[in-house]
């Protein structure tokens, strides 16, 4: 069958199983857009901006495990997506980003919006390609959606000439993929996977840190397999948030800058850690060199670059977790280490970082809290960066995997709105809730438009501190309180909606909090939350830049007097 | 031990592959003190050499990096492996009709050639280690070196273990003291 090649990648998405393209016109891609209505399965998404396109693929991504699409025409269009590209690469979330280029005799003469996108993205794709013929493109799509979902997932871009989306060639999709450089492995090594068993089974102060990995490998049910049976207590990463139902009586939460204190000391007294598919980023290991101490490190990961790189380990496991993990669980004994999780247990009673202190005014803490009981959990949470996000990952309890979705390695404002389109384009039926901060809503706020386009029932709170709340915590705890560029005018965020035609209502009071949010929730469609929270709130714990993990600052002491009936999910064990 | 690491590379043929490892050296804040690229025995394949300083980082992270590129199949640290090591220079030497002996006889003790004589220099051209050719040319320099062009390090492994050695245990290539 002969085709043009717009219609030869069209075929390819559609038996990639691509069902919405996020993107956005323009010279180059305008055969590709020309030859969509031939192909009413894909959904096309107008944007509003690329960086949305790109965000919105890896909210789509995150939310449903499936490859997110995003598509720009050349020059201001590609690169307009770095920072989305950017994004997904550093927390391996699947994408595969199209974009158009100058037509081949143009390529390198500097022509109209020419720009070397492949070579831009060198660095933060997993692969790229620039498409010279039709003929390549079917296998170039077929490996491109190989590389990005498979192994340790990525981005993939593909650049294609305008001319070649519109030269015909013979198309047939191909079965088999050879790319001899690729071979992710899956199965972990079985020396390695005993010697892994008796260590554990011979700890006395074992400790699982669950990153991405486990949610990206689905293996929520070995990891809870495998805590339960040996009696193992869990904490998360950022990014791991989820992985581990939160409401576990095993589960210690997050580690980190702004992790649990009692987390962070557990991994002090560990005497041996399990790492589960994460990469001990800097801000879940603060300084590294402290880094438990004591423990004795297994660290099962997809990537073999990765084992070794941040802390050394005296069982590497490289393997997909779900497999490696089945394999383990069978080797592991049944254990009961009651003392160690007493102790552990202990240390959350006297360090109750999740507690918010009773106050009269209107705490964000308090808003997410809300968000969680009118919920009852049961929401897709997706956060911007700064203090909106720590507070959207301690205040909530997370229990099933991918319910928080939040940009972690790049920490990129502006993410919030358009990955939070995304996730509910991903999961129409699922709640969707987009914590905010003002500084990070108005470097994307232009989304609203494509909400409201695709009548996405998109929830968005924004925590409206007047500032960029997170370096205004910096500022004031290690500059002196030097407010430099920090305080923020923001517009009148409930005319904008109105503007929109979105519903939305300003909260200025701690009683009304949870009426708005029901009023949200009993909205059909999109509805926006101007929270005006208490502008010089802190995220507490953290643990001061350069600093060891026990070395965190917990929130002053009349921080931290229990409040407000804050019901403690029951344990589920 | 030895601050130059050598590595092997086999790699796709692709467009734009040199630019892939090149870029990834540079992101991962190494030097490459050379790098040298061919075809081989198997087609579409290419191999590429590349001596690094273990000065600057972690070799065997860029190592790992370097083989996680989807264009490269295997990349090996021939370091500590018994190899053959050759690297080929041209070096242009100013000659007169009183000089051009005495470098003669110089090119003969290195087993060097001269495979272009002019009016008023001579070309030689060397192949061996790096400290062959860096001795040669110390003592060239003396006549005023014109031009030098290198190639870089090309490595094998000796005896009959195929392009690459067989790979290493993850165990043993993390045999390092903890921090
Ligand atoms: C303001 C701010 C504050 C932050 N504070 C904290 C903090 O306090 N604590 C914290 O933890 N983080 C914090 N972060 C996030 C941090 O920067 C990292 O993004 C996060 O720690 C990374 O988590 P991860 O390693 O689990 O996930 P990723 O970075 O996504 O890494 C996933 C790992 O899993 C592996 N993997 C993927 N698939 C598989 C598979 N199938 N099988 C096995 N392995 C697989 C990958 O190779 C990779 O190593 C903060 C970020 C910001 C912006
Ligand atoms: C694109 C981008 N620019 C700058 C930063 C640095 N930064 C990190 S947190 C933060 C403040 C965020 O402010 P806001 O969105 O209002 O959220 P808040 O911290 O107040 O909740 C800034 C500027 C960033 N993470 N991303």
């Amino acid at each position: 069958m002969r085709l043009k090649g717009a219609q030869i990648l069209c075929e390819g998405l559609l038996r990639e199983g691509v069902e919405v393209i996020f993107g956005f016109p323009g010279g180059t891609v305008l055969p590709l857009y020309d030859t969509l209505p031939q192909y009413p399965k894909l959904r096309h998404i107008l944007v509003r901006h690329e960086q949305g396109a790109a965000h919105a693929a890896d909210g789509y991504a995150r939310a449903t495990g499936k490859v997110g699409v995003c598509l720009a025409t050349s020059g201001p269009g590609a690169t307009n997506l770095v920072t989305g590209i950017a994004g997904a690469h550093l927390d391996s979330s699947p994408m595969v980003a199209i974009t158009g280029q100058v037509a081949r005799a143009f390529i390198g003469k500097d022509a109209f919006q020419e720009v070397d996108i492949t070579g831009i993205t060198l660095p933060i794709t997993k692969h790229n390609y620039l498409v010279t013929k039709a003929s390549d493109i079917a296998r170039v799509v077929k490996e491109a959606f190989y590389l990005a979902s498979t192994g340790r997932p990525g981005p993939v871009l593909i650049d294609i000439p305008r001319d070649v989306f519109v030269e015909e060639a013979e198309f047939s999709y191909p079965e088999n993929i050879d790319l001899p450089g690729y071979k992710p492995t899956l199965m972990g090594h079985p020396a390695q996977i005993k010697k892994a068993a008796r260590l554990i089974n011979g700890a006395s102060r074992p400790i699982i840190v669950a990153g991405r990995g486990v949610t990206i490998s689905d293996a929520n049910t070995e990891l809870k397999e495998l805590a339960e049976k040996a009696q193992i207590p869990v904490v998360t990463t950022l990014l791991g948030i989820g992985s581990f139902p939160e409401d576990h009586v095993l589960s210690f939460g997050m580690l980190g800058m702004h992790g649990m204190a009692y987390a962070n000391l557990a991994i002090g007294a560990a005497d041996v850690l399990i790492a589960l598919g994460m990469r001990f980023d800097d801000r879940a290991t603060a300084r590294v060199s402290d880094f438990a101490p004591r423990a004795r490190v297994v660290h099962i990961d997809i990537d073999p670059a990765e084992i070794g790189k941040n802390v050394s380990v005296e069982v590497p496991i490289v393997g997909d977790v779900k497999t490696v993990l089945g394999a383990l669980n069978k080797e592991i004994a049944v254990g009961s280490r009651l003392d160690w999780i007493r102790h552990v247990e202990q240390w959350r009673h006297e360090h109750p970082c999740v507690l918010i202190r009773e106050s009269e005014k209107l705490l964000p803490q308090y808003v997410v809290r809300s968000i969680y009981e009118a919920t009852r959990g049961n929401a897709v949470i997706v956060t911007g960066v700064g203090q909106n996000q720590m507070w959207a990952a301690q205040h909530f309890w997370y229990t099933k995997p991918r319910g928080f979705i939040s940009s972690g390695g790049l920490g990129a404002m502006g993410f919030e709105l358009p990955a939070a389109l995304g996730a509910q384009i991903g999961c129409p039926r699922e709640t969707v809730w987009c914590i905010a901060g003002d500084g990070g809503f108005q470097m994307t706020m232009q989304e609203l438009a494509t909400i409201v386009q695709e009548n996405s029932p998109v929830k968005i709170a924004i925590m409206n501190n007047g500032f960029l709340g997170m370096v205004r915590q910096w500022q004031e705890l290690f500059y002196k309180r030097n407010y430099v560029g920090t305080p923020l005018w923001g517009p009148d965020y409930v005319k904008i909606a109105d503007a929109y035609g979105i519903p939305a209502v300003r909260v200025t009071q701690k009683d009304v909090v949870r009426s708005a949010i029901k009023q949200a929730m009993a909205s059909d469609g999109p509805f926006l939350i101007d929270f005006s929270v208490e502008p010089e709130e802190n995220v507490y714990p953290m643990v001061p830049p350069g600093a060891s993990l026990a070395e965190y600052m917990e929130a002053p002491q009349e921080c931290v007097a229990p409040v407000d009936s804050v019901t403690l999910p029951a344990s589920n064990l | 031990m030895n601050s130059k690491h050598v590595l092997v590379a086999l790699v796709q043929d692709e467009p734009g592959v040199l630019n892939r490892v090149a870029s990834l050296f540079r992101r991962r804040g190494f030097n490459i003190d050379s790098i040298a690229v061919g075809h081989t025995e198997t087609p579409r394949t290419s191999r590429v050499t590349v001596v690094v300083d273990s000065g600057t980082g972690d070799v065997e992270q860029v190592r790992k990096q370097f083989e996680k590129l989807v264009d490269v199949t295997k990349v090996s640290d021939l370091t500590e492996e018994s190899i053959v090591a050759r690297e080929l220079a041209l070096i242009k030497v100013k000659a007169t009709a009183f000089t051009r002996s005495e470098i003669m006889q110089i090119v003969d003790i290195f087993r060097a050639n001269i495979v272009d004589v002019a009016a008023d220099s001579v070309i030689v051209e060397v192949t061996g280690d790096e400290d062959k050719v860096e001795s040669l040319y110390q003592l060239l320099r003396g006549f005023g070196v014109k031009e030098l062009a290198r190639t870089g390090r090309l490595a094998m492994t000796r005896g009959g273990l195929g392009p690459l050695p067989v790979e290493e245990t993850e165990a043993q290539r993390l045999k390092k003291p903890r921090p």
